[in-house]
């Protein structure tokens, strides 16, 4: 589903990736772990098509298509979810109308009308259920005033809402206590699918307790270090970083 | 002939249709010497350092339009809040419209300046209130008041409250090739007594049109006053607005300004504070493109102590428009315990765009809180690509963000229809159709 090619990108002139090789397929979830500044978010943001960052050598490919020209929103249309480690507070617009705004946008890129109203309210309290949030919540500005744990949450309720290809997950523990944890995994859990594929950028093994990875990945100093299955984390956990940094080093 | 020497000119033929012996005479025909001696404000002064007005004065406008203008309502509802129901004084070209006024006489009056100004019921408040707020000095409110004429008078008795709010429309038709307006409102609150006014500007073609308006407010104690002023006219409309609001203690007086239009808008706000424990709130959104510019300048004069005054106006500037923000606070030295906030934030969307915000503070007093804040900025970027990123097209997500940076000025409207209207005003004005209303 996903390719990435020897991706070399770089901020003011920068360079923060090095060269990463990665290939996620349909109905897979992989983990990315690494210290700090190591460029997870890096990846994260460039998958998803931020601007700032440049792609100077490589490139992204979403079944079999190049993203390189695509904007965000583009991506987005194409099923790639980011779900963000600080999400933005837009004051005066709801929970629900930014939804129905995304959605909408989404379908008119695929050529459809936009959803029902009646449809689109049902979607709504149905994903909210699932993610146990308060319908009260969903009137409130976006992401205004709303506690960390409340921030992650109704970034997983947009996921849901979108039922992206391809979820990204940065950081989405941080900040959250063990219930709001375990609610936030039991979303993504109900949402895999064999047609979709999650990556989940990480510190901590802890998330990883909850949705488990078929793959782990370090990444070190904008390259993919070390690869294995689900006990590296642990492993990480463990020993900690250091050894990578020594390993790669050689 | 320039503007100048026209007015002057005019004044005469002015004079003669209007009673001599009545005391207003003696009021234009002093503020007509003022302006005959300053003349136009020019960029040299302090004031106008950022807005000419040399280009309108080269305008050949007409100072006394005819007669015979009307208009059909369902032609220019969509102007009005028609989805409430509103006490209505029109003009057309300057000129009452009875047609599509709604005036009373019950318990309040909404009705018209020209009957204030010459039927003897009326004498004893043109005598209290009339030209006593209004600057003697400042050359453009002396003109207005040597042509004050006509416009709308308002008179709200104590502990009353009209059943609905009051709209002020002026419509230009284009008629004349380019009109000169100078309405003059009068608006008096007595105690604890309430009240609601929208007042819009409104050319319907692309003659030249040039509104020299005057609008005195006296807040007694205890009253509470909702003022909207909605700006979006055509490129080729400019407005010079001079509003005075004399505030007596404990009341309340909030002015929103909403300007999305014109060729060029000048906003001249002026709050006198005589009494305490009272609040006077002036709030702004500007959304600008094209060439139009738009100048606020305010004024807030805390002259007693406890009382309170709160500004807060957004900008967004886009393509080569230009605009102006200048926030003058005095507070005498009598005036203990005073809060002054002030805040002017800007977003600039064009290379091109620009904008002076310049804060004025004059504070004798030592034992106050003032506050003031400026910033000019682009919109963030990382917002932009939060929004993208849930699959909404750049166009709309800059819109969203623009919308989500003026909000709270909106928050503030008291009238929901209103409100609703500005929201589709300001969707429209950043070209998008957002799936759900603002």
């Amino acid at each position: 589903m996903l390719k990435i090619n020897d991706l070399h990108a770089s901020v003011e002139d920068k360079e923060i990736l090095k060269g990463i090789n990665l290939e996620v397929n349909a109905g897979e979830v992989h983990a990315i772990m690494g210290p700090n500044g190591s460029g997870k978010s890096t990846l994260a943001s460039v998958i998803a098509g931020k601007e700032e960052f440049e792609v100077t050598k490589g490139n992204v490919v979403l079944d079999g298509e190049d993203l390189e020209d695509d904007a965000p929103e583009d991506r987005a249309h194409k099923g790639v979810f980011l779900s963000f480690q600080y999400p933005v507070e837009i004051p005066g617009v709801s929970v629900t109308n930014f939804m129905k705004t995304a959605i909408n946008e989404s379908r008119k890129a695929k050529g459809l009308d936009d959803m029902p109203a009646n449809q689109m309210l049902k979607l709504i309290r149905e994903k909210a259920e699932m993610l146990e949030i308060d319908r009260k919540f969903l009137s409130r500005s976006l992401n205004e005033g709303f506690s960390g744990g409340e921030k992650k949450r109704n970034e997983i309720f947009q996921m849901a809402m979108l039922e992206p290809k391809l979820a990204i997950l940065d950081e989405t523990d941080s900040g959250l206590d063990i219930d709001a944890l375990r609610i936030v995994a039991n979303g993504v859990n109900k949402l895999k699918s064999k047609d979709n594929a999650v990556i989940v950028i990480t510190h901590y093994q802890r998330l990883l307790e909850y949705i488990v990875p078929d793959f782990v990945h370090v990444l070190h100093n904008g390259k993919i270090v070390k690869s294995g299955g689900k006990e590296l984390a642990l492993e990480l956990e463990a020993k900690g970083y250091d050894w990578i940094k020594q390993e790669s080093l050689v | 002939m320039d503007l100048k020497d026209k007015l002057v000119s005019s004044f005469m033929a002015f004079e003669n249709n209007v009673d001599v012996d009545h005391p207003v005479h003696d009021v234009r025909t002093e503020a007509m010497k003022n302006f005959e001696i300053k003349g136009f404000p020019s960029k040299k002064e302090e004031a106008w350092k950022y807005t000419s007005l040399n280009s309108l004065q080269k305008i050949d406008f007409s100072i006394f339009p005819k007669q015979d203008n009307a208009l059909d309502y369902k032609d220019v509802k969509k102007y009005f809040i028609h989805d409430i129901d509103t006490y209505k004084i029109v003009f057309i070209d300057g000129i009452f419209s009875s047609n599509l006024s709604e005036t009373t006489h019950d318990g309040v009056d909404i009705c018209l300046m020209s009957s204030a100004l010459t039927k003897p019921m009326y004498k004893q408040i043109i005598d209290v209130y009339f030209n006593k707020v209004a600057s003697k000095y400042e050359s453009l409110t002396t003109l207005n008041t040597a042509f004050s004429r006509e416009g709308a008078y308002i008179y709200i008795p104590k502990n009353k409250m009209p059943k609905k709010p009051v709209e002020i429309v002026h419509f230009a038709t284009g008629n004349e090739a380019s009109l000169m307006l100078q309405p003059r409102n009068l608006i008096i609150v007595e105690e604890n007594a309430e009240l609601q006014v929208i007042e819009r500007h409104q050319s319907l073609t692309s003659n030249e049109v040039l509104t020299n308006c005057v609008t005195e407010i006296f807040a007694a104690k205890s009253a509470n006053i909702d003022y909207y002023k909605v700006q979006n006219d055509v490129a080729t409309a400019s407005l010079i607005d001079n509003t005075y609001i004399n505030q007596k203690s404990k009341s309340f007086v909030n002015v929103h300004t909403f300007s999305f239009g014109g060729k060029l808008t000048r906003n001249n706000l002026n709050f006198y504070q005589n009494g305490e424990y009272m609040d006077s709130t002036m709030k702004g959104v500007t959304i600008l493109g094209e060439k139009q510019h738009v100048d606020h300048h305010t004024l807030v004069h805390h002259i007693e102590p406890n009382c309170e005054s709160h500004q807060d106006y957004k900008g967004i500037y886009g393509e080569n428009s230009t605009g102006v923000f200048n926030g003058k606070i005095i507070v005498d030295k009598i005036a203990q315990k005073t809060n002054a906030f002030q805040q002017n934030n800007n977003i600039l969307i064009s290379d091109k765009a620009t904008i002076n915000t310049k804060p004025q503070l004059e504070i004798f007093a030592d034992d106050v809180k003032c506050s003031h804040g400026c910033t000019i900025g682009q919109l963030d970027e990382d917002a932009m690509f939060y929004l993208q990123s849930r699959g909404i097209p750049e166009k709309e997500a800059r819109a969203l963000l623009m919308y989500a940076f003026a909000n709270n000025v909106l928050e503030s409207v008291r009238i929901p229809e209103l409100k609703a209207r500005i929201n589709k005003l300001i969707a429209k004005k950043l070209g998008v159709n957002l799936g759900f209303d603002l």
